[in-house]
This record gives C-alpha cells, sequence and structure tokens, in this order.
C-alpha cells in the first residue's frame, strides 16, 4: 500500500516537471525576447519605431519604421478572413449537417490533408502557378503582392476554420434541432436559425483561431508576397511582420538584429491578444 | 534484466563511437556564404577523398559566417564580400579564395542582351523604368534582387554603386528564387552568382563582356566579387583546419575551384 502511494507520488512528480517545462519554454521565450527586443526600441524609439513608415536597415542611415510590416500583416490577415471565413463557415455547415456520410468522410479526409500541408509547399506552389497567374489576370507587371498572399492565407486558414466551427456545430444538442423541425421549419432555416447561433462561440473561435494561424504564417507568404518594405497596396510587393524577421535575420548584426527582435515581439503582443481573444470564446461557449 | 542488457549494451555502443571519433582527425567546420556552397562542396569532397578529413558546411549567410568565426563556433568562416572594418577590428583575416561574377540576368524572352554598367544602374534606381527606353519591349521593368544583408546584393549594389537606392519590386531570400522569378516573369530583371545560373534565363554580357573565367579573372567583366576565408588573427587554426585551409588556397585547389564555376584566385 505504502509502495503503491509512493509509486502515485513519483509519477505525479514527473508528470509536474513535465507540465512544468512548457512553462517555462514559455517563460523563457517570453523573457528572451523582452530582453533582446526591448534595447532596440528605446533605441530607435517606440513612436519612431511603430509608426515610421520606413524601414531601411541596412542603409547608410538606417530607418527602422515597421508600420508597413504592422499594417501589412493586419490588411493580409483581415483579407485571407474576408476570403476564408465564408467558404470556411459555408464548407462547416455543409459538412456537418447535410452532407452524406460518404461526402463528408472524403471531405473531411481532403480538409485534413490541407491542413498538413506543410507552409513551404503552399508557398511553392503560390510562387510558380498563383504569382504568374495573378500577373496574367490584373495585368501588372509582377504578380508578387499583398493581393497572391492574401490568397495563399486564405486557403491556409480553412482547415483550422472548418475543423473547429464543425466541432462547435456538431454540439449543439439535437434537441434543439428537432425542435425547430417540429415546429414546421426547413432544414436549412433550422440549421442557420438555430444551430450556427446554438455554437456562434465555437465558431467565432474558429475565426480567431485562423486569425492566429493568418498572422504567424512567414514562409508561404515570403514566397509570393515581394518582401519589399512598402506600405501595403494591394496589387504591391509587400512585407509582413513575420518575414520582415525571417528574411534578415540570417544576415543581421548590432541594431538591426535588435531591431528584428523589436519586430518579433510586436508579432508575440499581437499573438498574445489574438489568444485572449479565443480564450475568452472558448470559456463562453463553455459556460 | 533484458531492458538493462539493452541499456548497457547502447551505452557500449555509444562510447565505442565516441572513441572512434577521437581515434580520428577532427572534422573541419565552416559556415558562411550561401552563395559559396558549390565551391565549399567541391573543395570538402576533394579534400575528404584525400585526407579522410571531412569538412562540415552550414549556409547561413555571410554575416553569420562572420559571426560564428568570432564566437568561435567554426573553424574557417565564408564570406562573399569583403570584410567591413569594424569585423576587422574584431582580430578577423581575410584571405581570398576565388572570385565570383554576378551574373544580370533576365528572361530568355527579353530581346536585350547587352547593358553597361551605368544603364544597369540606371534601372536599379528606377531612373529607367521601361524596357522600351532601352531596346526592349514595351513593359514595365521589374526589379529583382536580394534581402538586405546578403552578399549577392551587397556585392551587386557596391560595385553598380547603387547602394540603398534600389527600387526593388521582390526582395528574395535566395539565388536559386531569384533565378525562378526570372525565369517566370518575361519583365523581370535580376541579379545571380554566374556558377548559379543555369540557361532558363538569359545572362546579360555587361558593356560587351560576357561573364566568363577570363573575363572575371582578368577584370574586364566588372560585375563581380571576391570569395573570402575569413579567420581569427590571433587564434591558431585546428591542425585539420589549417591542412585544409593551405589545400583550398594553393595551387592544387585550382581545378576544383573552377568546376564549381567560379575563379580562383591563386
Amino acid at each position: 500500500m505504502k509502495k503503491n502511494k509512493m509509486i502515485e507520488r513519483v509519477i505525479h512528480g514527473v508528470f509536474l516537471i513535465l507540465g512544468l517545462l512548457t512553462v517555462g519554454c514559455v517563460l523563457l521565450i517570453t523573457i528572451y525576447l523582452v530582453i533582446s527586443g526591448v534595447p532596440a526600441i528605446a533605441e530607435i524609439g517606440l513612436f519612431d519605431f511603430l509608426f515610421g513608415t520606413e524601414w531601411a536597415s541596412t542603409a547608410t542611415e538606417p530607418k527602422y519604421g515597421i508600420l508597413p510590416f504592422i499594417l501589412t500583416s493586419v490588411y493580409g490577415t483581415a483579407g485571407a478572413i474576408l476570403i476564408g471565413v465564408p467558404i470556411g463557415f459555408f464548407a462547416a455547415v455543409y459538412l456537418s449537417k447535410m452532407a452524406t456520410p460518404k461526402v463528408k468522410a472524403f471531405m473531411e479526409g481532403a480538409v485534413s490533408l490541407l491542413a498538413g500541408i506543410p507552409s513551404v509547399v503552399y508557398g511553392l506552389v503560390g510562387m510558380l502557378v498563383l504569382v504568374p497567374a495573378v500577373r496574367e489576370i490584373f495585368d501588372i507587371p509582377d504578380g508578387a503582392s499583398l493581393f497572391s498572399a492574401i490568397i495563399v492565407l486564405a486557403i491556409m486558414i480553412l482547415p483550422s476554420i472548418i475543423k473547429v466551427s464543425m466541432t462547435a456545430l456538431e454540439a449543439v444538442p439535437k434537441e434543439y434541432e428537432d425542435a425547430s423541425l417540429a415546429l414546421g421549419a426547413t432544414p436549412v432555416e433550422t440549421y442557420f436559425r438555430v444551430s450556427v447561433p446554438a455554437a456562434k462561440s465555437g465558431i467565432a473561435a474558429a475565426v480567431v483561431l485562423g486569425v492566429g494561424r493568418a498572422i504567424g504564417e512567414a514562409m508561404a507568404v515570403m514566397m509570393v508576397s515581394g518582401n519589399v518594405p512598402n506600405m501595403p497596396s494591394l496589387f504591391q510587393s509587400v512585407r509582413f511582420l513575420t518575414t520582415a524577421v525571417a528574411s534578415e535575420m540570417s544576415y543581421s548584426s548590432g541594431l538591426q538584429q535588435q531591431a528584428l527582435f523589436s519586430i518579433a515581439l510586436v508579432l508575440f503582443l499581437f499573438i498574445m491578444l489574438i489568444n485572449a481573444t479565443l480564450n475568452f470564446f472558448l470559456k463562453k461557449e463553455k459556460d | 534484466m533484458k531492458k538493462i542488457i539493452s541499456f548497457l549494451t547502447a551505452a557500449l555502443i555509444m562510447c565505442s563511437a565516441l572513441a572512434g571519433c577521437s581515434a580520428e582527425k577532427e572534422a573541419v567546420a565552416t559556415d558562411g556564404s550561401t552563395s559559396m556552397e558549390k565551391v565549399i562542396g567541391v573543395l570538402g569532397e576533394t579534400f575528404e577523398l584525400d585526407t579522410g578529413i571531412t569538412v562540415t558546411y552550414n549556409p547561413t549567410g555571410s554575416g553569420s559566417g562572420i559571426k560564428a568565426v568570432a564566437a568561435g563556433t567554426c573553424d574557417i568562416g565564408l564570406s562573399s564580400r569583403d570584410l567591413k572594418d569594424e569585423e576587422k577590428a574584431q582580430g578577423l583575416t581575410a584571405t581570398v579564395l576565388a572570385y565570383d561574377g554576378i551574373a544580370i540576368i533576365v528572361n530568355p524572352e527579353n530581346p536585350v542582351s547587352d547593358l553597361d554598367v551605368e544603364t544597369i544602374a540606371k534601372i536599379y534606381t528606377g531612373e529607367i523604368a521601361n524596357w522600351s527606353e532601352i531596346g526592349g519591349n514595351d513593359s514595365e521593368i521589374v526589379l529583382i534582387g536580394r534581402e538586405a544583408g546578403s552578399g549577392t546584393r551587397d556585392g551587386f549594389e557596391s560595385i553598380t554603386d547603387t547602394e540603398d537606392n534600389c527600387k526593388y519590386r521582390q526582395e528574395l531570400t535566395s539565388t536559386g528564387d531569384v533565378i525562378t522569378t526570372v525565369a517566370g516573369n518575361p519583365a523581370a530583371i535580376g541579379y545571380a552568382s554566374v556558377a548559379s545560373v543555369k540557361d532558363n534565363v538569359k545572362m546579360l554580357t555587361v558593356g560587351g563582356v560576357a561573364p566568363t573565367e577570363e573575363t572575371i579573372k582578368d577584370g574586364s567583366y566588372i560585375v563581380q566579387r571576391p570569395f573570402v576565408l575569413v579567420t581569427k588573427a590571433d587564434t591558431e587554426l585546428s591542425e585539420s583546419a589549417q591542412e585544409f585551409f593551405d589545400y583550398i588556397t594553393s595551387e592544387n585547389a585550382r581545378e576544383a575551384i573552377s568546376s564549381a564555376g567560379v575563379v580562383a584566385a591563386n
């Protein structure tokens, strides 16, 4: 008996340590980002850093304004949400409520596969197919632009939106729908008037998750957006917060490198904000 | 009991592996310029065949390579640009290994085949914005370049004297990306290491001179840069690193270096 208790305790301790390992990683990254990100902001000036419109990190008179990156990330994410959410949402409603089991199994598999494709593959296909296509269709000199990035991001966030929305829709108690149907509502009316409102915080969580995925994506957008630190416009070459860090990190030194850490810090704050929103919706759903 | 035995065996194998390593000469670690991948690859291979010493290469970029030598995390740093004064002040020495021509590339459909350095500079600073101004088709010129800090970009901009003034349409992070993009856009112009250019893009002659081994070596092809070996001045290289260094800077390595598409300095 005593021995059993001992084993229980030891196992408890081991799991506690494993759990703390995760917490430790988060703390380590946070502290490291703050320590390495703050000095550059202090040197450049918070206002000049966040609202400066020019980034020229290796120029003889370097300029470190990241407003173009912030706006690009915000616009890019918003665009991806604008395109991805309607598609993902309706797909989720269809899959969870209307599709026949065979169709559902097939399409769910496809969605899972889409989620598993590495982002560099999205980037590659975007670079070789989407970018030239955008150039031809819109008759612009070069297709690498914010628009191409939005398209790629919209496709990339589809799986998370579809899957999380589906889970929320499927969790709606069947009695709700039965009651609505018994009252004479058509199935489609029932889905949109009863099921969707009942699952709304889960669907909101899906959207927020999509936002998080879009804003944190680096590799794929790097390959289709052109990476020039312009102020964002739909058919111009742009640079995101993530790609700003990724594209210059390998060669950077001194203040430039510190400024890249500061960009990462800003990105980190964005992600924290998104996570807080996500938690808010998830909690709401539980209540 | 079975577990203990397997554990012991694993430990034994690991020990013998370690022992095996220490018996041989230690590997030479190189770190730096992505443009030098090919030449270091070839040199490392021939060197390993001769001596049995392995050469590792970490393609991180010139800046990182220089930092790595300074920090002592590699034996030889590889840089595709000369050292800056502040880097020399850290006690680093540069030895030129080879010269690399930077090719100016356009899409094969582009009728333009020769530009001089001034025109290239004007194109990259946006003064000339349409191909029709220099005898090409009527389409806007799409400027493809490398990211800030890249050795190729640094080399190109310093040779054409366009530092900080290039109006890039795309800043890509690798030579391969630049070539792929230029190959896919009829209005694009880009620059890339001569050694990596394939026939899906067209190399321009600069001032009438095509980038060949002779023209790069005798300096008549002006868009070129040095491939530099970076070492610490005050610390001695390890025995195997010194051997590698001596080999690649000797005449014996000339053939291997030119097979990588660059021109040996020694």
